[in-house]
């Protein structure tokens, strides 16, 4: 028997697919049957994340409308185009989207706040400038998050550091 | 250097050396880095990922550990040698797709290697042979330190790395240990490991990554989350993950040992003959024949032969490997002549 795929190489693989209980029977060779593999993975993938996003906290219908319009000012994706292909368009995306990204990464790894090393420039930039800023975007996500201890906390931080340089 | 040039040369993860290596095949450490603001490789057009190829090109010959590396564009490589990078564990299979604006760069050692426009702007490994994952981490940490110095790589500090896909956002490390369990398989343990891998997060894939089935009693074990924790963080929650495997396969090999010695070693012996006279043999069969012949190895019961050239086995008997020994394109029935005879004038030889 031949590939259905390909039509050249002996089928060697045999797979029956069930989609919307229509069942189809493919036969594959090596090659096609590990490209078909990889493909189905992706699928799953995406279907998960899919799964995940659709739940997003339990959002309002029209909030979820809102979410999917939203557009990436840099590279133009809009957060229903992420959903589709489970991919961001650029860095940009991640501050785009970032209200509707948080509780999706908290999903996928458990948490949202990255612990680890910085790009070796950033650490060793001008501390102050990057400090107060980066205080401030804290401060911004802190809240989106409600974590209002950690939000009083920072303002605190940030009040001394401007009163600091202001000094 | 050639692609030719890495055909006569024994990859360092291939050496079969390193701690634990009658178990633990391989340590890898991935790192994903984007340029900031550049659209992703899928998004980006032509120009866009131009720029990028050549800004990352310009880097990586400021880096000391890359300057000397070989550094080719996917467009100026036929299929075969693509593939035969595919099987050196060098190029990921996704990124050998397409050729548009891609390349790879490979240090002579066989130990680095960096992926430009996959699916981030850079996917860079380090590779080394036996349980080793801290000493790979030193080495990739430093090339990303220097690759930092030169390019923007987009970053929030509460996120971490941003990467085209949300499930590398942080760290955006993924650590892999490639392991050989055979007496798990034998003793049918595997699924029950298999399944608390997979419930302590950690994913499990194929000798060759993702959508890739595990075959000949090979498994690559990775972390899964690379958000809200630091590298070392991740990198000894695999070590004590793998510390474990380890020990059940020490002991299932021993049990084997103790209760089945006569059958195992009738396995092995007859995996060993059949190596060592078939005429015709196929890319399955083979990785499971030398699957066991290497638990042979490791246990001393097959004792004229080392970890070294079983490893090479592995790796010459793939296809595109197969066709670069000839020369020429070689069909599927061609393959499995030429794979039996190449195994055949290894094992005599030894």
């Amino acid at each position: 028997m031949l590939c259905d795929l390909c039509g050249k190489n002996q089928a060697t693989v045999h797979l029956t697919e069930i989609i919307d209980e229509q069942m189809t029977e493919l036969h594959l060779c090596e090659e096609c049957s590990r490209q078909k593999s990889v493909q189905m993975e992706q699928q799953f993938g995406l279907a998960d994340l899919l799964a995940g996003l659709a739940e997003l906290g339990g959002k309002a219908a029209e909030d979820k409308e809102v979410a999917e319009k939203v557009k990436c000012p840099n590279c133009e994706l809009t957060y229903d185009d992420f959903k589709k292909i489970g991919r961001l368009g650029c860095s940009e995306c991640y501050t785009s989207f970032k209200k509707y990204l948080l509780p999706l990464l908290k999903k996928i790894h458990g948490s949202s706040r990255h612990l680890g090393k910085l790009p070796k420039v950033k650490a060793a930039l001008s501390k102050k400038v990057s400090e107060l800023d980066d205080l401030r975007h804290r401060l911004q996500v802190a809240i989106e998050r409600e974590e209002f201890e950690e939000a009083a906390n920072l303002r605190d931080q940030i009040k001394e550091l401007e009163i600091r340089e202001r000094g | 250097m050639r692609v030719d040039d890495l055909l006569n040369h024994t990859s360092e993860w291939l050496k079969g050396t390193g701690p634990n290596s009658d178990i633990v095949i391989s340590s890898r450490i991935r790192l994903a880095r984007n340029i900031k603001d550049m659209p992703f490789p899928h998004r980006a057009n032509k120009n866009q990922s131009q720029e990028v190829l050549s800004a990352i090109k310009e880097a990586i010959d400021k880096t000391e550990d890359l300057r000397s590396a070989m550094f080719l564009k996917l467009q100026d490589m036929d299929g075969v040698d693509k593939q035969f990078l595919v099987e050196r564990h060098l190029m990921s299979y996704e990124h050998a797709k397409t050729s548009d604006s891609k390349a790879v760069a490979v240090d002579s050692d066989e130990i680095i290697s960096l992926m430009i426009n996959e699916e981030d702007h850079i996917r860079m490994q380090v590779m080394q042979s036996g349980f080793n994952l801290f000493e790979t981490f030193n080495i990739i940490n430093k090339i990303d330190d220097v690759l930092s110095e030169y390019l923007d790589f987009a970053f929030l500090s509460d996120l971490g790395y941003l990467t085209a896909c949300p499930t590398n956002t942080g760290t955006a490390m993924r650590g892999s240990v490639m392991l050989h369990l055979p007496a798990l398989v034998m003793t049918r343990q595997i699924n029950r490991i298999l399944a608390a891998i997979t419930k302590l997060s950690f994913t499990t894939r194929g000798l060759y990554g993702e959508g890739t089935e595990a075959s000949g009693n090979f498994f690559q074990v990775s972390n899964q989350m690379s958000l809200g924790h630091p590298e070392e963080e991740i990198i000894n929650n695999i070590n004590g993950l793998i510390r474990q495997i380890i020990e059940q396969e020490e002991q299932a090999r021993q049990a084997l040992i103790a209760q089945a010695r006569s059958m195992l070693e009738d396995r092995i012996h007859r995996s060993l003959g059949t190596l060592e006279s078939a005429h015709i043999i196929s890319s399955r069969e083979t990785i499971e024949l030398l699957s066991l012949v290497r638990l042979g190895c490791d246990l001393g019961i097959v004792k004229d032969l080392t970890r070294r050239t079983i490893n090479e086995l592995f790796i010459l008997t793939q296809p595109a490997h197969l066709q670069k020994i000839k020369g020429r394109k070689l069909s599927v029935e061609e393959r499995d002549v030429e794979r039996a005879e190449i195994i055949r004038s290894k094992l005599q030889r030894r």
